[in-house]
């Protein structure tokens, strides 16, 4: 069964993959609205499927750094290894998921706004987010025996500085999330389109977290068995 | 009180080794006024608009480098010699170890701006002295901040063989909050008309973030920095 989890999973991400693009692209409507017999200055058209990628991946996005900040906590509890593979992984995918964030983002930008970037709050605090959880693949990658206490600490002191850029820098014009944001006040059609894509996307998170945490625990225990070799003098 | 006192006399042997070889004092004030050189070239000084809007951001760049470099060869003196063990080992708790060296820390990166604020003022025209006494603190609240979590990663890197270049890779997106309130603190400050209210608004900001990650680094760097 565990052996079979990630194929499996693997299989279903694509099928609602393709399920959910048949519904963004075909089923939901092309979006725009007529007010006074004009066309809405917020009219987006085909520019507007992006945001199922969007949005959806960047609900990945803040899953995997809430995964990676609770197991970092655990970890340094604990001091439990297997807590901080699943950290390293989560940040890992959310490096990914990040860049996709941004990317999709960007692009979107250059079709509703004209520019592809704008030093906006919400824009500025996840590309602060993205910079420190690249750093921290890099501290895993580069720091060492020492990178998990190294990571660790700037797994808290980030957390606790992202908010603070949120209140700083310029006028708030991103698209407004959250209880009256645009996802609840999707019409029926985007709805269905919007929920498959976040399906899909959940599923190839939890997949290649999954095969990301396979990788990390077996790096770390062969890492283990060398240093075990060392000490027993079996190995030079 | 005691902890303060262990820790002040952890900072004083820190300055008193610094003033006695004055290798980084010298070296970093050095590369701030090459800095200041380099800005010169880049910005011209006769555009009195162009520098107002271009010296906070010199000004905080220049500490950011600074206070990188001074703080990989503080600690780069202490794994030298293999001093660290000795100060960890020494009768005083850990917490006082470290502040001692952040409060060192960040008089060095004082001294850097005591002489980069008159160069940039001399050189470029920059109005830095309009309000002196916001600017000082400023300045005074940003080199806290940069001292102290800079402390935190430097003592945690010590170990670390790529340590001086993930230094500035670690800290430099920690401090974007700092570096965001810190210049636009200055930027108030040297308009035309200068905004105080503006400017005080972002001291305090300033004074809360530090107020937040000392907190925060006194409280984590014991099981962060574990020999």
């Amino acid at each position: 069964m565990k052996r079979l989890a990630v194929p499996i999973l693997a299989a279903l991400s694509a099928i609602t993959l393709a399920v959910s693009i048949h519904y963004i692209f075909v089923k939901a409507p092309i979006q725009y609205t007529i007010m006074d017999g004009r066309l809405f200055q917020s009219s987006l058209f085909f520019n507007q499927k992006i945001f199922y990628f969007h949005v959806a991946q960047a609900f990945m996005l803040f899953a995997a750094v809430g995964l990676a900040g609770i197991t970092s906590a655990i970890f340094l509890k604990t001091r439990n290894p297997k807590w901080d593979d699943i950290a390293a992984a989560a940040v890992d995918v959310a490096v990914l998921f990040g860049a996709v964030v941004l990317a999709t983002g960007s692009i979107w930008a250059k079709a509703a706004w004209d520019v592809w970037w704008n030093w906006e709050p919400r824009l500025t605090m996840s590309l602060l987010l993205w910079l420190i959880l690249v750093g921290y693949a890099l501290v895993r990658k580069f720091a060492g025996p020492s990178a998990d206490r190294v990571a660790a600490g700037m797994a808290i002191f980030g957390m606790v500085g992202v908010p603070f850029i949120y209140k700083m820098v310029g006028e708030d014009s991103h698209p407004p999330s959250g209880a009256d944001g645009v996802v609840m006040n999707l019409g029926a059609e985007y709805k269905i389109a919007f929920l498959m894509s976040v399906i899909a996307f959940l599923l190839w998170f939890v997949t290649l977290t999954i095969m990301r945490v396979q990788t990390t625990r077996a790096e770390r225990e062969a890492r283990e068995l060398r240093e075990r070799g060392l000490d027993l003098g079996v190995l030079q | 009180m005691a902890l303060l006192r262990q820790a002040g006399r952890v900072a004083w042997k820190d300055l008193r080794v610094e003033l006695r070889s004055k290798e980084i004092v010298m070296t970093m004030v050095f590369f701030a006024t090459l800095l200041v050189v380099i800005y010169s070239f880049a910005f011209p000084a006769s555009d009195i608009e162009l520098v107002r809007g271009a010296v906070p951001g010199m000004l905080w760049v220049a500490l950011a480098f600074t206070g990188t470099i001074a703080l990989g060869r503080a600690f780069d003196r202490e794994r030298e010699n293999d001093t660290m063990r000795a100060l960890l080992l020494s009768p005083v708790p850990r917490l006082a170890v470290f502040l001692g060296k952040a409060i060192a820390m960040t008089a060095l990166i004082l001294a850097v701006a005591v002489v980069c604020v008159p160069l940039l003022a001399l050189w470029l025209n920059a109005p830095l002295f309009a309000h002196p006494g916001e600017l000082a603190l400023a300045v005074v609240l940003g080199a806290i901040g940069i001292a102290f979590i800079g402390s935190v990663f430097a003592a945690t890197l010590l170990k670390v063989r790529s340590r001086d270049v993930l230094l500035p890779v670690i800290l430099y997106p920690l401090l974007v909050p700092l570096f965001v309130a810190g210049t636009k603190a200055t930027a108030a400050l040297v308009a035309e008309p200068s905004n105080v209210e503006l400017a005080w608004f972002w001291i305090r900001f300033l004074g809360i973030y530090d107020a937040v990650f000392l907190v925060l680094s006194l409280w984590t760097f014991e099981s962060l920095v574990i020999e």
